[in-house]
């Protein structure tokens, strides 16, 4: 096949996908020696494609994700968006963060103005934006209070309005319901669904949430304890407008089941290496 | 229990007059020394006197300028130097331990040396004011600044700010709850350095007055004057909650 061709064909596989992952190897230097966080990650997604990736506390997902974020360099293989290399914070990408973020001293209407801020846009114009994601979260009625004023669930919607209203491309979400407790989570879920249903959003969550995981994904990558691997790649066939009676469905169940039976076994390898550290360190 | 619907500045009134009252009774019936403690009554009837013969009010007013040129001094120097040693680790790295001696050292003994440099006048005593309150100050606008959130700071450059927009957005308001502890105790040791070389060097507003009352053995007036110094910390506290609640809304 001459080089022409083989440009062509490439160009024609990335079309589609948004966000493209290709051979991605992390490695941290720590006193007990060098640890590979992350060991050649291949994936993509594909346009307006919502994709999970799940796996035990300490497979590097986080890592993936401040990879994808443009927050760490240093790796090899590289990350495409839209065709394009990154090399740091891309401006199609909109990150919303496991920890709390939003801005204590700002009000929820600032806060979600904030992107827009920075960006120089008008005062006027860039609430009349905060106020129409505000309203999409939920949160109407909330613009002048300050984070301290509301819940752990309404502060995260709080940022992720701030994140959708940038129109990121691609949003990338690091566990963001984890601090919440599980009828919020699900609650939030049918939100996010709502929301990416309208946005059409290319969404990328990372979750150790298995029902989280199901009830949003179009596909769930698995990954393996450390070194960080794709184990396997699980399409979720459930019919699309998804609400939240789907969790109840036999097919949700099937498809939590089959994740759970590839995620145990690295779940219990996690396990057993941590308490083997934290034995290590007592002695 | 319950004191409904008292609203608690009565409250706090109260327990003061109520305390006042009670040594009063003490000292009339003779169970606390008048020699020692002057009667709560005769400290606020010498009000008038201090007014009219020892110019309170000018020296009150000589004292709250001075107190608040130091108190703007180490507050925008003390932040200013924090800052600096946050961008420049290396200098941090080098000068912490020794900013964090000076806070501990007793700095009002090296008031002959100010006086040396400044003669006796207001310039040693707000200097004094100024290098006693310093220390706190920088250190916790250190402290404050390196206690960022990752989390906001990773908003930050989600977003590509600029470091000017990282720093003047996000890092200094988080910063500033931490900051304003500095602040606070910085104005605290900065105003007992300065009442105290008003004192030391006999010269200035109410420090003077105090050291010239006692010499004068007017107990009533000594304590009457300590009241006024602890009027000025009251105001400039209080200008500083209102500072801070305006520089930092939402807790």
């Amino acid at each position: 096949m001459p080089a022409s061709a083989a440009k062509l064909r490439l160009a024609e596989t990335v079309k589609e996908a948004d966000l493209v992952i290709d051979g991605v190897t992390m490695r941290f230097e720590t006193r007990e020696g060098a640890i590979t966080a992350v060991d050649d990650m291949s994936f993509s997604v594909e346009r307006g494609e919502f994709v999970s990736i799940i796996g035990p506390s300490g497979c590097g997902k986080s890592t993936v994700f401040n990879i994808l974020g443009g927050l760490v360099r240093g790796y090899e293989g590289k990350v495409s968006v839209g065709g394009d290399v990154i090399s740091g914070p891309h401006p199609s990408i909109g990150m919303v963060f496991q920890e709390e973020s939003t801005f204590p001293w700002r009000t929820v209407l600032d806060n979600v103005a904030f992107p827009l801020e920075v960006k120089g846009v008008r005062k006027a114009e860039r609430h009349e934006a905060a106020r129409h994601f505000i309203d999409m979260v939920g949160l109407n009625g909330f613009e002048q209070r300050y984070p301290a004023e509301l819940s752990g669930g309404m502060r995260q919607r709080v940022a992720i309005a701030r994140t959708l209203v940038f129109e990121p491309k691609i949003l990338l979400m690091d566990e963001p319901f984890a601090a919440l407790d599980e009828q919020t989570r699900l609650l939030l879920g049918d939100k996010v669904l709502k929301i990416q249903e309208t946005l059409k959003q290319t969404t990328l969550l990372i979750t150790h949430n298995i029902t989280e995981a199901v009830q949003l994904s179009d596909r769930v990558i698995i990954m393996t304890f450390r070194p960080g691997k794709v184990k396997r790649i699980v399409d979720i066939r459930l019919p699309r407008p998804r609400t939240g009676d789907v969790v109840g469905s036999e097919a949700f169940g099937r498809h939590v089941a089959e994740i759970w039976n590839d995620l145990r076994e690295e779940a219990s390898r996690g396990m057993a290496e941590s308490e083997a550290g934290a034995r290590r360190r007592k002695g | 229990m319950r004191l409904a619907g008292i609203p608690p500045l009565a409250i706090g009134f109260a327990t003061v007059g109520l305390v006042l009252g009670v040594v009063e009774l003490l000292l009339l019936l003779g169970l606390l020394n008048q020699f020692v403690i002057p009667l709560p009554s005769a400290v606020l009837g010498s009000f008038g006197r201090l007014f009219a013969e020892e110019q309170l009010l000018e020296r009150l007013m000589m004292t709250g300028s001075e107190a608040l040129a130091a108190s703007v001094l180490v507050s925008v120097v003390g932040i200013s130097l924090g800052v600096l040693l946050y961008k420049v680790r290396i200098l941090a790295l080098a000068t912490e331990p020794w900013v964090a001696a000076v806070a501990a050292a007793p700095v009002v003994l090296a008031y002959p040396l100010f006086l040396v440099i400044f003669g006796r006048s207001a310039a040693t005593i707000i200097a004094m004011g100024f290098v006693a309150g310093l220390a706190p100050v920088i250190l916790k606008t250190l402290e404050g600044l390196k206690g960022v959130r990752k989390s906001l700071i990773n908003v930050g450059l989600s977003y590509n700010l600029t470091p000017s927009q990282q720093f003047w957005k996000i890092e200094f308001p988080a910063a500033i709850p931490t900051i304003f502890v500095g602040v606070r105790l910085g104005l605290v040791f900065a105003l007992i350095n300065l009442i105290g070389v008003e004192f030391l060097i006999n010269f200035g507003g109410l420090g003077q007055l105090i050291n010239d009352l006692a010499e004068r053995y007017d107990l009533a007036g000594v304590f009457a004057t300590i009241v006024f110094v602890i009027l000025v910390s009251v105001v400039i506290f209080a200008a500083l909650e209102r500072m801070e609640r305006w520089l930092r809304p939402g807790r």
